[in-house]
């Protein structure tokens, strides 16, 4: 209990607010760091995913692929890469990718796989080009799915960004890292307390994005039936 | 995965990599081979129990006074890598553990919180005087292992660099560490105020490891803050400026000896800690980190170069 009030006291001092190491800015590179990570690794992972998907095909590959880099070491991986490039926000930055990834392409590859084949038959019957059959078929019916990947690599990466920290200048890990060493415990628990308010807003956010899909995915659905859809 | 998870996974690697060090170090000896010889007659006449902490340097030091030791004609019982100082200073203060290497810096500050005294020879009377009854330091070697802000070579020479307070008035200098040196006393406040030099810092959270090394090679920073006993001192990239005004905290080898340890034994120990260089520490400790030599075969090594046994 002592602990939590060192915390909040931490957190209210107002010096804490301002400047190079303040709250504001860390919380700031926190997040531009864990967009930037989740923007490239949808661009690697979500045509990937989506391919596939449509194809049906490397359903095996692709829980190969998932599986395994989920099970990589973020710090390891960020070592690597550390010893590789140098220290700075680089390392940080491909170990997130690789964070990311996974789920972004498992959530690719179920969503525009589960559109069923019917459907897409039935557009292409009506006169639909290919280009047209993806874009306002496929897609908008897969996307409560790739939606859902993207807001479970969003909560690993937000949480994760803290390792920023280890090689750089950059985000709430410093308050992790400092607070740790330093037997400044309050520090410590201020920093997550930070973190944690951060996953839930962008849990809430993409909640929120992905009920949206899913009106959109299936807007004169009932309820029950929406909700089924975005399960998968 | 949570950040709890991850934080706990950061420690478990961490520990497997020490582990694997570990391993490395002490394949040969062999801890059941102790206890079936030394179990059954624990109180074997006149042997002198010779422990380490589980760190591989330790147990090099602590393997040279066994031999030395035996060299002299004492019988030794070595009871090696007994966890951390929480674990062991209890033993050595019982009685149980006759001859201990050690650290003067941190061994105080863990016998009296409050010690002020950072230079070495301070740090060496305080804790003369701090030591629980039964048991004494005998001399200090010069060999240590404390923190150390180190430049690369070429920066050195580049600048003409000694000594810390010769940094004073180079623009630019990054300073790399964990997190916590920039709110040490001895980091970018203690660096202005002792030595007046002016540095930037940038955290590198492996505590010295290949990525401190790295970035300063690269240049990315131009100071860094290494174990001066850290092997990879040994390869003569690296130079550790000197500290006249002890901004750190000295910290040298010192063996902690009981009443066990009679003047003869005592007299052979301290021809060894006076052989024992600072660089001489830091080569063993690349002979178990790159050749994963064991710590009976580079002390017998060391023993041997410097006619001692």
């Amino acid at each position: 209990m002592n602990l939590l009030a060192d915390a909040l006291s931490w957190l209210a001092d107002p010096s804490h607010w301002q400047g190079s190491g303040g709250i504001p800015l860390r919380i700031g590179q926190h997040l531009l760091l864990t967009a930037l990570a989740l923007v490239i690794a949808s661009i690697i992972a979500l045509p990937a995913g989506a391919l596939l998907g449509r194809t049906r095909s490397g359903g095996a590959v692709i829980g190969a692929v998932a599986g395994s880099a989920r099970a990589l070491s973020t710090i390891g991986v960020l070592t690597l890469v550390g010893l590789w490039l140098g220290i700075g926000i680089g390392p940080p930055l491909v170990a997130l990718v690789v964070l990311a990834v996974p789920s972004l392409l498992a959530g690719a590859y179920s969503g525009v796989q589960s559109v069923s084949g019917e459907v897409t038959a039935a557009s292409r019957a009506i006169g639909m080009s290919s280009a047209q059959v993806i874009r306002r078929v496929e897609l908008p019916l897969a996307l409560p799915v790739i939606v859902g990947g993207a807001r479970a690599a969003a909560l690993q990466v937000v949480a994760t960004a803290t390792l920023a920290a280890y090689t750089a200048d950059v985000g709430l890990g410093r308050y992790l890292f400092t607070g740790l060493k330093t037997q400044d415990y309050g520090q410590m628990l201020a920093g997550s307390i930070l973190v944690i308010l951060l996953a839930i807003i962008l849990e809430l956010a993409f909640a929120a994005l992905q009920r949206l899909a899913a009106r959109h995915a299936a807007p004169h659905s009932t309820p029950a039936l929406s909700s089924r859809r975005t399960s998968s | 995965m949570t950040k709890k998870n991850l934080l706990r996974f950061g420690s478990v690697l961490g520990i497997a990599v020490l582990g694997a060090g570990a391993l490395a170090a002490c394949s040969s000896a062999d801890p059941l081979d102790n206890n079936s010889g030394g179990s059954d007659e624990p109180e074997s006449g006149g042997s002198i129990v010779v422990g380490s902490q589980d760190y591989y340097s330790n147990e090099i030091i602590a393997e040279i006074y066994a031999q030395a030791l035996e060299a002299g004609g004492y019988d030794v019982d070595r009871q090696m890598r007994i966890g951390q100082r929480e674990v062991y200073m209890p033993e050595i203060e019982d009685g149980k553990i006759d001859l201990f290497p050690e650290y003067t810096g941190n061994l105080l500050q863990y016998l009296d919180a409050d010690a002020t005294a950072t230079e070495s020879q301070e740090v060496y009377d305080a804790l003369a005087e701090a030591m629980p009854e039964g048991v004494r330091v005998l001399e200090q070697s010069e060999a240590s292992d404390q923190d150390s802000y180190v430049v690369t070579k070429e920066f050195a020479e580049a600048n003409d660099l000694t000594s810390i307070g010769d940094l004073a008035g180079i623009d630019g200098l990054t300073l790399g560490g964990n997190s916590e040196l920039e709110v040490r006393p001895y980091g970018p406040e203690g660096l202005k105020s002792v030595y007046g030099v002016d540095v930037a810092f940038t955290p590198i959270e492996d505590s010295g490891g290949p990525l401190t090394v790295k970035a300063l090679m690269d240049d990315q920073v131009q100071l860094v803050d290494l174990y001066t006993a850290n092997p990879v001192l040994a390869g003569g990239d690296l130079v550790v400026l000197e500290d006249p005004e002890a901004l750190f905290l000295a910290s040298q080898v010192v063996p902690l000896a009981s009443d066990a340890v009679d003047d003869e034994a005592a007299a052979i120990i301290d021809e060894v800690s006076a052989a024992l260089t600072a660089e001489d520490l830091v080569a063993l400790n690349a002979r178990s980190v790159d050749e994963e030599a064991a710590a009976p075969t580079i002390a017998a090594d060391w023993l041997a170069e410097e006619d001692l046994a």
